[in-house]
């Protein structure tokens, strides 16, 4: 809550002037007027000039969209974004042991391993490096973990907040692998974190020198501490957990790794006790983000709005029910339709102040389709933890409050 | 300069031994990467006490933060209970982690000895090493975790359409 609106605090000085302290809210607001931080709305705006310029923009202080801090993660509100991309301020987070406080200057990124040279680059050497720019989403192998059992979350950011899109910058992994040059029988790459879990994982070569990036930029600037600066992997459509932060070391090898992160977590337990090891994309998966959880509708016109995005390529098709999945239409998709990217829906709906149970269902290029949460938990059982990418539902009562459910 | 035939760009320059010592700190299931040095049950007893009980527990099951002991035979059950005894299908994984990411307040401030011995402490505590067994860089590699056999690769797309 470290940006309270001007309007509040105006509220809460007419409430503490109206306890009897009208002296002290005299003296408190000429002094307000001045703060630079809490400026005096006008009651008309064409009436006296606006603010200066400034060196780093601020969103409104109305606005109050925040993420929601837990101890080790904060999850996007999806409910208050329009469009595909998150802003960097409200990206998801996600680390192990927090975030390191590192200067780009003394940052090094070590490639060895299996490698013909191994080598050792600085941040404008790799930023020096042909760059690629592209839409991606990062989605944490662990979003919605908390819904497999029952409705675990209230608003769409609680059930589904550990996804967001960016535009990322960087170099591909290939080149710089060209660079240091890949011995034949390199088949796995550890990725290491330079943060206090250094956090490593054993990732896939082949399938991620396809697109896997070294970023240094989100949003046209660079990385927030957050997202990994100064340096972050970024492997579209893969869980976020591979997407190593503060990347500081690669090393090439002929087989995984098998670090705390690829044995003890990130491994989908099934009900025969076997557990699956390098589930690593993020399949299809779409959730209304309007009207969802925590809202209140009116009777009448509402557009049905939310997001869908599959880790295996473009978003198809996105069908919307209003009837708990007896019934389904068809959403209509926001171009560009980007793969490996959140995609905008739509869907025009007419509230008639009946009960209504709204879902959404994905399907991608790969002919894959979202499935309800019935037909995954048949096959997955309650323990997996990661990759729930159920059908969401949320309820409208009649008073036009929206929870959610399980149908 | 058109040095695109060999890849070569002309940035970074060669790593050092000493720069790859340095950072090199992961351990493979192999051994490959395991230091000099050893460590007993008795000596890990100590060590947990000092270092990792406050968080887990003083027999590792107590915690607050995450049990390390027990869970043999749930993970089929409606409670798995997933513990490096239980869960972790290589011993190599404990020693890794714990050296690069414990205590978790201050995180690679182990010597190799303390690594050894509480690895040791926490193998005995799951009842997979017998007490008077020595953890070093040839005994590590070669304990056998009870669920070395429980993971299968991803088969995804696992759902049927309906
Ligand atoms: C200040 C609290 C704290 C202390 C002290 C501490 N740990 Fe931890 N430990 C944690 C937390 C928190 C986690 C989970 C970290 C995560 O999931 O990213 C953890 C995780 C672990 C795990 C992984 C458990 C699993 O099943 O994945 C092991 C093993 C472990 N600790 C061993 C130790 C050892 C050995 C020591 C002493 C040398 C120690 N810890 C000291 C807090 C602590």
């Amino acid at each position: 809550m470290s940006q309270k609106p001007t309007l509040s605090r105006r509220t809460f000085l007419t409430a503490a002037s109206l306890a009897g302290l009208a002296a002290a809210q005299a003296m408190l607001q000429p002094l307000q007027a001045q703060t630079p931080d809490a400026p005096t709305v006008p009651e008309d705006p064409t009436k006296v000039p606006g603010a200066p310029p400034s060196a780093y923009g601020q969103r409104s202080s109305f606005e109050q969209a925040q993420r929601l801090a837990g101890s080790s993660s904060s999850l996007t509100p999806l409910q208050d974004l329009h469009g595909i991309v998150t802003p960097a301020s409200l990206h998801f987070e996600r680390h192990h042991n927090g975030v390191p406080l590192i200067d780009p200057a003394r940052h090094r990124l070590l490639i060895h391993g299996l490698v013909e040279r191994p080598m050792i680059f600085t941040m404008d050497e790799l930023k020096r490096f042909p760059a690629v720019s592209r839409l991606a989403f990062i989605e944490c192998s662990g979003n919605s973990a908390g819904e497999w059992h029952e409705p675990g979350g209230q608003t769409a950011q609680q059930t589904q907040g550990l996804i967001s899109s960016s535009e990322w910058t960087g170099v591909l992994l290939a080149i710089v692998l060209r660079e240091v040059g890949m011995k034949p029988d390199a088949t796995w790459m550890l990725a290491e974190g330079a943060d206090a879990a250094a956090m490593t994982r054993s990732i896939p070569l082949a399938p991620a020198l396809e697109e896997a990036l070294l970023c240094y930029a989100q949003n046209g600037e660079a990385l927030r501490p957050e997202q990994g600066y100064p340096l972050r992997l970024l492997i579209p459509g893969w869980e976020g957990n591979v997407c190593i932060k503060w990347l500081r070391r690669l090393k090439l090898g002929a087989a995984p790794f098998m670090t705390r992160e690829e044995t003890s977590h990130y491994t989908d337990l099934m009900p025969n006790g076997t557990a699956r090891q390098f589930t690593l994309v993020m399949e299809a998966k779409s959730v209304i983000t309007s009207p969802s959880g925590g809202q209140q509708i009116r009777p009448g016109f509402v557009e049905i709005r939310g997001l869908a995005w599959s880790g295996r390529g473009r978003v198809t098709q996105v069908e919307v029910s209003t009837d708990g999945g007896e019934t389904w239409r068809k959403a209509q998709l926001q171009k560009p339709v980007l793969a490996k990217c959140h995609t905008r829906f739509r869907f025009p709906w007419r509230w008639n102040g009946q009960e209504a149970i709204l879902q959404s269902r994905c399907a991608d290029e790969t002919g894959y389709v979202q499935p309800s949460r019935q037909a995954l938990v048949a096959v997955r059982g309650l323990h997996s933890i990661y990759h729930n990418n159920a059908i969401q539902s949320w309820k409208v009562s009649r008073d036009g409050a929206v929870h959610n459910v399980h149908v | 300069m058109a040095q695109e035939k060999s890849g070569n760009h002309g940035l970074g320059r060669t790593a050092t031994d000493v720069e790859i010592r340095a950072w090199n700190i992961d351990i493979a299931p192999t051994g490959e990467g395991l230091p000099p040095g050893r460590g007993t049950v008795q000596e890990g007893r100590q060590v947990f006490a000092q270092k990792c009980a406050k968080c887990h527990g003083q027999t590792g099951v107590e915690g607050p933060m995450d049990r390390l002991v027990g869970g043999h035979g749930t993970l089929k059950t409606d409670r798995p209970i997933k513990t490096l005894g239980s869960y972790w299908p290589y011993a190599t994984t404990l020693y890794d982690y714990i050296r690069r990411a414990m205590p978790f307040t201050t995180p690679q401030s182990l010597t190799p000895d303390e690594v050894y011995s509480v690895v040791a402490w926490l193998l005995y505590q799951n009842k997979i090493i017998p007490e008077d067994a020595v953890m070093d860089a040839t005994t590590l590699p070669a304990v056998q975790m009870p669920n070395r056999q429980g993971f299968v690769p991803d088969p995804r797309p696992d759902v049927p359409k309906r």
